[in-house]
């Protein structure tokens, strides 16, 4: 009898072409996409070119997208977006975006039906593993691998344990998929899941829409994860369904499947979290630090920028005016939100507010641009990582939450609870 | 290879964002980069560091960012190896990639005291401590990856089959 696998293992061994894996088994297998973005594909390229690159092994299959310091922020940036732009062109990449098509790496590729369930993907960016949420096995890695995958199609895998995640309860409508992946965070530990993937679970995963699964799958490099993936169900057939570029795999686990080992989370009465800083895992609830004073609040990135945050912070900010102390800035990750969002009235709910609205970028996220913090000043950011001057000077801090803690701290001026801001129209909310 | 060099201590999770801020992540010339090297995590380093020293860090060393300036910044400083108590996945992948030493091993050292460290056998010695701690083995497809002189020569030489 085979030995019964994780889907993340079924995918590598299909992509390995063998019949099965096992955890530490070394494999060489096939992408189905590599992807780069304007600060890590410059190398890439460079390596692609210098060890006798010609042609990228199918233009199809390498991704490119120059989001990081775009609109290109200073003159060394634009040269770096220019070493894509110039490469794209020059190989007929089918999957390049500029101008104003150009959108959050990690947003774009779901959401134009680039990657899909099945897939074995790596990424010259460490939030590759956000695919994991479309039931794909994506993890990051560094500019030189990328260029070798240029080259060859392949990448080699060291085959990781599994550590599943269990959420189980009924998740309060506070609670977004973001409370959920740093409630785990905080367990696990910035380390805790170190060169293992994720297998994300439960019932209240069951019920999770797929942008608060995608945040979720984000998440998992945060706790060292190479990939955190979340079986294929209706909601990803749905999503996957109405843009699919190719043709999914569904693969699930198997029963008997080995997991190195099982977290359970039970979520009923979960409260809304906050990671303090400097590190993803420092979570506590949102109730327990309402003292931070902010001086900016993000609203944005690969994590928290598709178009579920978007209303979840518009339905807070609804009405209201952000405290005058506090910068906030909404970022849509991709052209495609902005327009929903424009549609929707959204945009006009922001900027009643009070609030900046900053074209699709990483941004601030990465302490890039747009929206730099100074000595002392603290952000709430619904971005990913709140290391040490990540969001701009190191005597800065960042503090991670979800869009609606981060709406409802920007009208507060310092952290606040969703439930602590919400107007008469709450029920009626923002029209979908 | 034998290195002798001088040490200096960083902490836990040294995340790449201290190793090469992004604010800097405009150039890929890695004179450039290790002009900034460590910078978010102690200011002084890049104007401290001399050709062959050695960082010793905590656990999770490189975590965050895949970017691979990270390694290529400190290489370019100089530093001879880095060992760590554990590094984050990626940067220990890049590490290997690009050429950079490292060694994966809890030592006990204090700034500027030397040790002596042999890649092939995994031997590191403080020698003020006179203490010896053995790395951890280097997986066997690194060694073949090390012995083809990095990923893109194994690939160039049409091992990546």
């Amino acid at each position: 009898m085979p030995r019964p696998m994780t889907l993340g293992e079924k995918i590598l061994a299909r992509a390995a072409g063998v019949k099965s894996v096992s955890p530490g088994d070394i494999v060489l297998a096939k992408l189905d996409l590599c992807l780069g973005n304007d600060i890590t594909a410059p190398l890439a390229i460079q390596a692609f070119y210098q060890n006798g690159g010609r042609k990228v092994f199918h233009r199809g299959k390498v991704a490119l997208v120059p989001d990081h310091f775009t609109p290109n922020k200073d003159i060394k940036s634009a040269e770096q977006a220019k070493i894509l732009r110039d490469f794209a062109r020059e190989q007929k990449l089918v999957h390049y975006w500029d101008q104003g098509e150009v959108g959050v790496e990690h947003a774009l590729l779901p959401e134009q039906g680039v990657v899909v369930p099945g897939d074995l993907i790596i990424g010259a960016d460490s939030h590759t593993c956000t695919y994991g949420a479309l039931a794909a096995f994506s993890t990051g890695v560094g500019s030189t691998d990328l260029g070798a995958a240029m080259l060859t199609g392949k990448a080699w895998f060291k085959v990781p344990p599994t550590i599943k995640l269990v959420f189980k309860g009924r998740r309060p409508a506070d609670v977004t998929g973001k409370d959920l992946i740093l409630l785990a965070i905080g367990r696990l530990g910035v380390e805790g899941a170190n060169y293992r993937a994720l297998e994300i679970t439960g019932p209240a995963i069951d019920r999770l829409s797929m942008e608060g699964r995608l945040t979720m799958s984000n998440m998992a490099i945060e706790a060292g994860a190479k990939t955190g993936i979340i079986p294929p169900d209706d909601i990803t057939r749905a999503y996957v369904e109405a843009r699919a570029q190719r043709k999914p795999r569904y693969y699930l686990s198997d029963p008997g499947a080995e997991y190195e080992r099982v977290e359970v989370f039970d979520v009923t009465g979960m409260e809304p979290v906050v990671a303090l800083p400097h590190l993803p895992s420092n979570v506590v609830p949102v109730s327990k630090a309402k003292n931070v004073v902010i001086d900016q609040a993000v609203i944005g990135s690969c994590t928290n920028g598709r178009i579920e945050d978007l209303r979840a912070a518009a339905k807070i900010l609804k009405g209201k005016r952000v405290s005058p102390r506090v910068r906030t800035i909404i970022i849509p990750a991709t052209p495609l939100v902005f327009r929903q969002a424009l549609k929707e009235g959204l945009m006009d709910i922001f900027m009643a507010a009070g609030c900046i609205i900053s074209p699709p970028t990483c941004g601030p996220c990465l302490g890039g641009h747009m929206g730099i913090l100074a000595q002392g000043e603290r952000a709430v950011a619904t971005t990913n990582r709140n290391f040490v001057g990540r969001m701009g000077h190191t005597g800065s801090e960042v503090y991670l939450a979800s869009p609606a803690v981060a709406a409802a701290s920007a009208i507060k001026g310092r952290l606040a609870l969703p439930k602590e801001v919400r107007g008469s129209n709450w029920k009626v909310g923002v029209k979908k | 290879m034998i290195i002798k060099g001088k040490v200096h201590i960083f902490g836990d999770d040294v995340n790449t964002d201290e190793i090469i801020p992004a604010r800097y992540l405009n150039t890929s010339d890695p004179k450039e980069l290790a002009a900034h090297v460590m910078e978010d995590a102690d200011p002084a380093f890049s104007a401290r560091v001399k050709p062959g020293d050695i960082i010793v860090a905590g656990k999770n060393f490189g975590c965050g960012s895949s970017r691979e300036h990270a390694p290529i910044a400190i290489k370019a400083a100089g530093v001879a190896c880095v060992v760590a108590e554990s590094f984050a996945r990626i940067f220990y992948r890049n590490a290997f990639n690009i050429g950079l030493t490292i060694m994966e091993c809890a030592v006990e050292a204090e700034n500027g005291q030397v040790l002596r460290m042999d890649t092939a056998t995994g031997k590191i010695t403080n020698l003020a401590l006179r203490r010896e701690y053995a790395a951890k083995p280097i997986p066997a497809f690194m060694q073949e990856l090390i012995a083809a002189g990095g990923l893109m020569e194994y690939v160039r030489k049409g091992m990546m089959k």
